[in-house]
């Protein structure tokens, strides 16, 4: 397993006061879905930005450790050059290009390797994993339902023949089988294309089922790693981010005092 | 008296048609980079400047002459674009709206120093052709090269944002930076190309105006006021919008002012202007946020 990318010590601070990131580690191999698990504001958009380069547009700031993407250092470089690397965010909350169509949204992720041929090909690719958005190629997107625009989102994505996909809860404020759905076409992406995907989720169930391997993310630390199938069946991740109980039946929050309960990791 | 009206509305339409040129020049950089370029108006007397230059002093032929100007074009937006803009890139949008202002400034010094403050014409029958007479309206020749020269840009305008990939990412990124930057679209660059056909429009403006009436630094820089009720009329991120608004504030200000008072002519757009505010904030063109519910 090669290593593609590695996030190294990255301390990020917004403004040059507000850390947000207190030393962040993690790597990505080859061809694997890895998963970064974590509550609100623990970091992992931040975490996201800071390997795509996004953090720079907001005032933010990586001023220790680094990011290395295939043996070379990218934590300096600006957002477009290493998207055209083969580093591809999708940002959270299916953000659209709302007056253009789809097609030509899908065409805005383009970048020109390959000219017209290989764009027809990517755009054909695209509505094989993706049906639902063939008939709706010339449709202004902003009129698109919320699953249809995460569909869109992903396929942008795959214009630009990324090797490495950064994103960012897919799940958000969709219905639960499209988030099967979405769930199942990542995996696809990920098995069919061999690409690689760094997944942030809130939905911790279905990002495991998906991941090889998974960060847990706390406070701007990682405050624990380990294969997806293990962290499955690990004590804390199953009650804090699973929501069940030791035993593994749904936990009853009548029963449990459950903010008494400490996380073993923060000792 | 009304018997005028037709010849009113079609010398409005054409010059217009010239503000329609300034006013879109001002809502292509609104929409790529939310800046409102104040300094719009010199610029588009320094696009005049340069094409009297290479017509006067240099004596080129007039294509050689306009051509020249438009290359000064590219090279002026390049250069706005890279040497005030960018380096406030990161900087809260009324201090680079500020830094439009002041930019006008250095350039109305500028010209003033190389043109000096005294009017320039152009000689007459630069551009080919004469009057036309069509029934009883007559068209001057310089006015329906402007109308000629507004159309084709235009054109070569929509056909650049809905047929190339470079007036693609423009599109994307008016509407959303942070995102067009994660596609792999260098808004910089995009920021640059923006800059430089606005200058290009300006230029075009320039040397009609210039053309049709005279060039001083004084008062040529003015005539963006007029395309300012023209972009707000048309609601600042639509360029049909202010294509539409350029034609009417010509309009009005020639009916108003032929068949009432010259003076009344003047103001007659600010007053619509003020109408159009009262009933349609956003303007007759805003566009209307998606709001998927």
């Amino acid at each position: 397993m090669i290593t593609i990318l590695a996030v190294n010590q990255v301390e990020v601070f917004y403004h040059k006061v507000i850390q947000v990131l207190k030393g962040v580690t993690l790597k990505v191999n080859d061809g694997q879905v890895v998963a970064l698990l974590g509550a609100n504001g623990a970091g992992k958009t931040t975490t996201l930005k800071a390997i795509s380069g996004l953090l720079r547009a907001e005032a933010g700031e990586v001023t220790e450790g680094n990011v290395v993407f295939r043996d070379r250092r990218i934590d300096r470089d600006l957002p477009h050059a290493i998207a055209r690397q083969g580093i591809i965010q999708v940002l959270e909350g299916r953000r659209v290009f709302q007056h253009l169509t789809v097609e030509e949204n899908m065409r805005v992720g383009f970048l020109g390797l390959g000219g017209e041929e290989e764009a027809g090909r990517i755009l054909q690719m695209i509505y094989d994993f993706f049906p639902r958005l063939s008939p709706l190629k010339d449709r202004v997107s902003g009129f698109l339902s919320g699953g249809e625009q995460q569909m869109m989102v992903i396929g942008r994505a795959l214009m630009s023949n990324p090797k490495i996909m950064l994103l960012d809860e897919p799940s958000l404020g969709l219905a639960p089988l499209l988030i099967d759905k979405i769930f199942e076409i990542v995996h696809r992406i990920n098995q069919e294309q061999k690409t690689a995907i760094l997944l942030v989720e809130q939905n911790a169930l279905a990002a495991l089922e998906i991941a090889h391997y998974c960060y847990v993310m706390e406070d701007g630390r990682i405050v624990m790693d380990g294969l997806a199938e293990k962290l499955q069946h690990n004590e804390d991740i199953k009650e804090f981010y699973l929501g069940l109980n030791s035993v593994g039946t749904r936990k009853s929050y009548r029963e449990v005092k459950h903010y008494k309960r400490r996380k073993r990791w923060l000792s | 008296m009304l018997s005028l009206l037709p010849q009113f509305v079609v010398t409005g339409l054409l010059i217009g048609s010239v503000y329609a040129l300034i006013a879109v020049s001002i809502v292509l950089v609104f929409k790529a980079t939310r800046i409102f370029n104040f300094a719009v108006g010199e610029l588009l007397a320094l696009g005049g400047y340069f094409c009297f230059s290479f017509v006067v002093w240099w004596h080129f032929p007039l294509w050689l002459a306009l051509l020249g100007a438009l290359m000064m074009a590219v090279v002026t937006g390049f250069l706005v674009e890279r040497l005030v803009l960018r380096p406030l890139l990161s900087q809260s949008l009324l201090t680079i709206i500020m830094a439009t202002l002041a930019l006008g400034v250095l350039l109305r010094g500028l010209m003033l120093m190389i043109w000096t403050g005294y009017d320039v014409a152009f000689p007459k029958n630069l551009l080919p052709g004469r009057t036309v007479l069509v029934g009883d309206v007559a068209m001057s020749h310089e006015l329906l090269w402007a109308g000629a020269i507004a159309v084709t840009s235009f054109a070569a305008l929509a056909f650049f944002f809905m047929k190339t990939n470079t007036g693609l990412r423009m599109r994307a990124v008016s509407e959303d930076h942070e995102l067009s930057m994660a596609c792999g679209v260098n808004i910089t660059v995009v920021f640059a190309v923006t800059w430089v056909l606005a200058v290009i429009l300006g230029t075009l403006a320039g040397f009609l105006m210039g053309y049709r009436l005279s060039l001083a630094p004084s008062y040529t820089p003015l005539l963006a006021l007029k395309a300012f009720p023209a972009v707000i009329f048309g609601g600042l991120e639509s360029i049909t919008g202010a294509l539409v608004g350029g034609l009417v504030v010509g309009l009005i200000e020639a009916v108003v002012g032929g068949l009432i008072d010259p003076n009344l002519g003047e103001i007659s757009a600010y007053v619509l202007l003020l109408i159009v505010l009262f009933i349609r904030p956003e303007g007759l063109f805003g566009l209307k946020r998606i709001e998927r519910i």
